[in-house]
């Protein structure tokens, strides 16, 4: 276990500057768009109600106070009211949540599940024409925009082929395209990472060894590869799972999946923004614990990441 | 099952075997990113010449011309070969000049990005410390989290123009720069001739120019290639969204965001303008890829 604590502290301690900084940068862009009470309140509010409000977020008083302030806020959860749905923001968030945990979840298996296997493949057959199609495809997957290909599939399977549902959430049917939208990228990203792992282990001595010893091909790669590549696929499968977030806002928009990536975007639209400011804080708390769980993890397999 | 691996991995495998296959490699890798040079040159000149080559009006609307199909007849000759869109204006020559908008956020993006982040890094790299450990640490820090979601928050209340979007695409690319800049003005810190030349008088500024860019010019043309490419998603992602250029100004994530609703009657509105930002996406970073590749392998890690 040597070594574990300062490489949890380090990591910890860059969690809570990730988070100290989308807070102030999210402080630093409302006091920048001037006088944030008129964002906060509906565009008919009366005077008398944007004074009361003024006083109520302290905004007669100096900016670090008010900063201070702030921050005291961000960390009990208090975002605000709701101007839209008329309730506290965060509350409103959390209900929208699971929905793209949901989404999030089924992208990230269907990713892995496709992906690992077809890595593996690819390295043990490199150069064949099974590694050069797929390598293809993970590249255009990893460049091609999510929003297009959401209306790709779209096009394709729901309107021209009519399979599946092109938006909603009601069973498994309307998950499905969502879920390989917003998994395109990590599914090529797995794929490609997967691919040059195995292949890196292949490459080492001890292969060569079992080899010679004249163990089964089936038997090197999958008692002595497998195992030795596992450690870095992991890590670079896990890490997939904080970038899903971010483009869940993309595919949640393009399948009008109800979940917060889709209600940041309308609240936009609704000038909602205490709701925006929420969710923005909350995905970016999700995402920076998330990458966290995976460095412990990471951590606690490989004691050579951790700092000597 | 053994046979199953080609002979020619085997030979890969062994020690000394290995560069019989690099020339031909070496030579492909540079008629692919010649290739992709050529293609982002065709972009530009697409770009700067719109207002030619676009066959109409990109803004122009027609209520009788609306939702026509591609074709390639028309009675006073001028076709609408990708069709029309909802207000009957022409998808090709929208495609064409939504061009200008990809390629001026996508290199003004880079351009910024590559300021801060090579200001920064030099910073980092020269006065050691306590700077040098903030500004690794704010780098750190950016990674973090998905910036599309800042991006969405910051443009969500100072509102989408120009400005915002190429400064806020700008900076969330500038970690990559900083970060081969400080390595490389570590790296010469420590030699000799750089005392030697603050000995006989020289300026930081003479280290800067003289040693430190020349060394990193062809990392920071690979990622600046690599940056190019994801600037333009990101500016069609934000205009998609309704978040980057706003209409009526002809932008790709604009075009295909417009053509959704007519998805099922009117397939090319959308589709157009999202092949055409597919495949210079693919095009440019796998150009990248390919500079990498040639010009610096040691960045083949990140």
């Amino acid at each position: 276990m040597r070594g574990l604590l300062p490489f949890l502290g380090s990591r910890l301690l860059r969690a809570a500057v990730a988070l100290w900084l989308v807070s102030t940068v999210v402080f630093v862009v409302m006091r920048l768009s001037g006088d944030p009470v008129p964002l906060l309140l509906p565009p008919d509010a009366p005077r008398s109600e944007i004074f009361r409000v003024r006083a109520e977020l302290g905004l007669d008083r100096p900016l670090p106070v008010q900063y201070v302030v702030f921050l005291g806020n961000v960390l009990r959860g208090d975002f605000g009211r709701s101007i839209h749905f008329r309730q506290p923001a965060f509350r409103v968030v959390l209900g929208y949540l699971p929905a793209t945990f949901e989404l999030g979840l089924t992208a990230f298996v269907l990713a892995s599940l496709v992906a690992l296997p077809i890595g593996v493949v690819s390295a043990v057959r490199r150069n064949s024409p099974v590694d050069q199609v797929t390598m293809g495809l993970a590249l255009v997957g990893q460049s091609a925009p999510t929003f297009f290909i959401g209306i790709l599939l779209i096009l394709v399977v729901s309107l021209k082929l009519g399979l599946l549902p092109t938006s909603g959430r009601e069973d498994w049917r309307n998950l499905v395209l969502p879920a390989l939208t917003l998994g395109a990228f990590a599914m090529a990203s797995i794929a490609r990472l997967t691919r040059s792992a195995v292949l890196e282990v292949l490459r080492a001595d001890y292969i060569r060894t079992a080899r010679a010893k004249g163990l089964s091909e089936a038997l090197v790669v999958a008692k002595h590869t497998l195992k030795n590549a596992a450690v870095p696929i992991v890590t670079i499968t896990g890490l997939q799972f904080g970038t899903l977030l971010g483009g869940a806002v993309v595919t949640e928009t393009v399948f009008a999946w109800p979940g917060i990536g889709r209600l940041a975007i309308q609240s936009i639209y609704n000038r909602d923004y205490p709701v925006v400011q929420c969710t923005v804080f909350l995905s970016a708390v999700l995402f920076i614990v998330i990458n966290f769980c995976i460095d412990l993890v990471y951590g606690l397999l490989d004691p050579r990441v951790r700092p000597s | 099952m053994v046979s199953s691996i080609p002979a020619s991995d085997r030979a890969d495998l062994a020690p000394g075997a290995a560069p019989a296959v690099r020339p031909s490699r070496g030579r492909r890798t540079r008629q692919m990113a010649l290739g992709g040079g050529v293609f982002v040159l065709l972009l530009v000149v697409t770009a700067l010449a719109a207002p030619v080559i676009a066959p109409h009006d990109p803004v122009r609307q027609s209520l009788r011309a609306r939702l026509a199909a591609p074709t390639l007849s028309a009675a006073d000759g001028k076709a609408h070969v990708l069709g029309t869109d909802h207000l009957g204006r022409d998808v090709l020559s929208r495609t064409i000049h939504g061009a200008r908008i990809s390629l001026l956020v996508g290199f003004a993006a880079v351009v910024v990005g590559g300021i801060v982040g090579a200001t920064l890094g030099l910073l980092a790299g020269f006065r050691g410390g306590w700077t040098d450990t903030m500004i690794m640490t704010l780098a750190d820090a950016q990674l973090a989290f998905p910036f599309i979601l800042l991006a969405i928050g910051i443009i969500a209340v100072l509102g989408p123009s120009f400005p915002t979007l190429i400064v806020v695409i700008g900076l969330s690319g500038w970690v990559t720069y900083a970060r081969v800049l400080r390595s490389q003005v570590l790296v010469l810190r420590s030699r000799e001739f750089v005392d030697a030349i603050h000995a006989l008088g020289g300026s930081v500024a003479r280290v800067i120019a003289r040693h430190i860019l020349p060394n990193v010019l062809s990392s920071l043309v690979v990622i600046a290639t690599l940056e190019l490419a994801r600037a333009i998603v990101l500016e069609a992602t934000l205009s998609f969204l309704g978040l980057g250029v706003q209409p009526p100004t002809p932008s790709w994530g604009g075009m295909v965001h417009e053509g959704r609703e007519y998805l099922d009657s009117a397939w090319w509105i959308s589709t157009a303008p999202g092949i055409v930002l597919m495949l210079t996406s693919i095009v440019v970073s796998r150009t990248g890829d390919w500079l990498r590749d040639l010009l610096d392998p040691t960045l083949r890690g990140e």
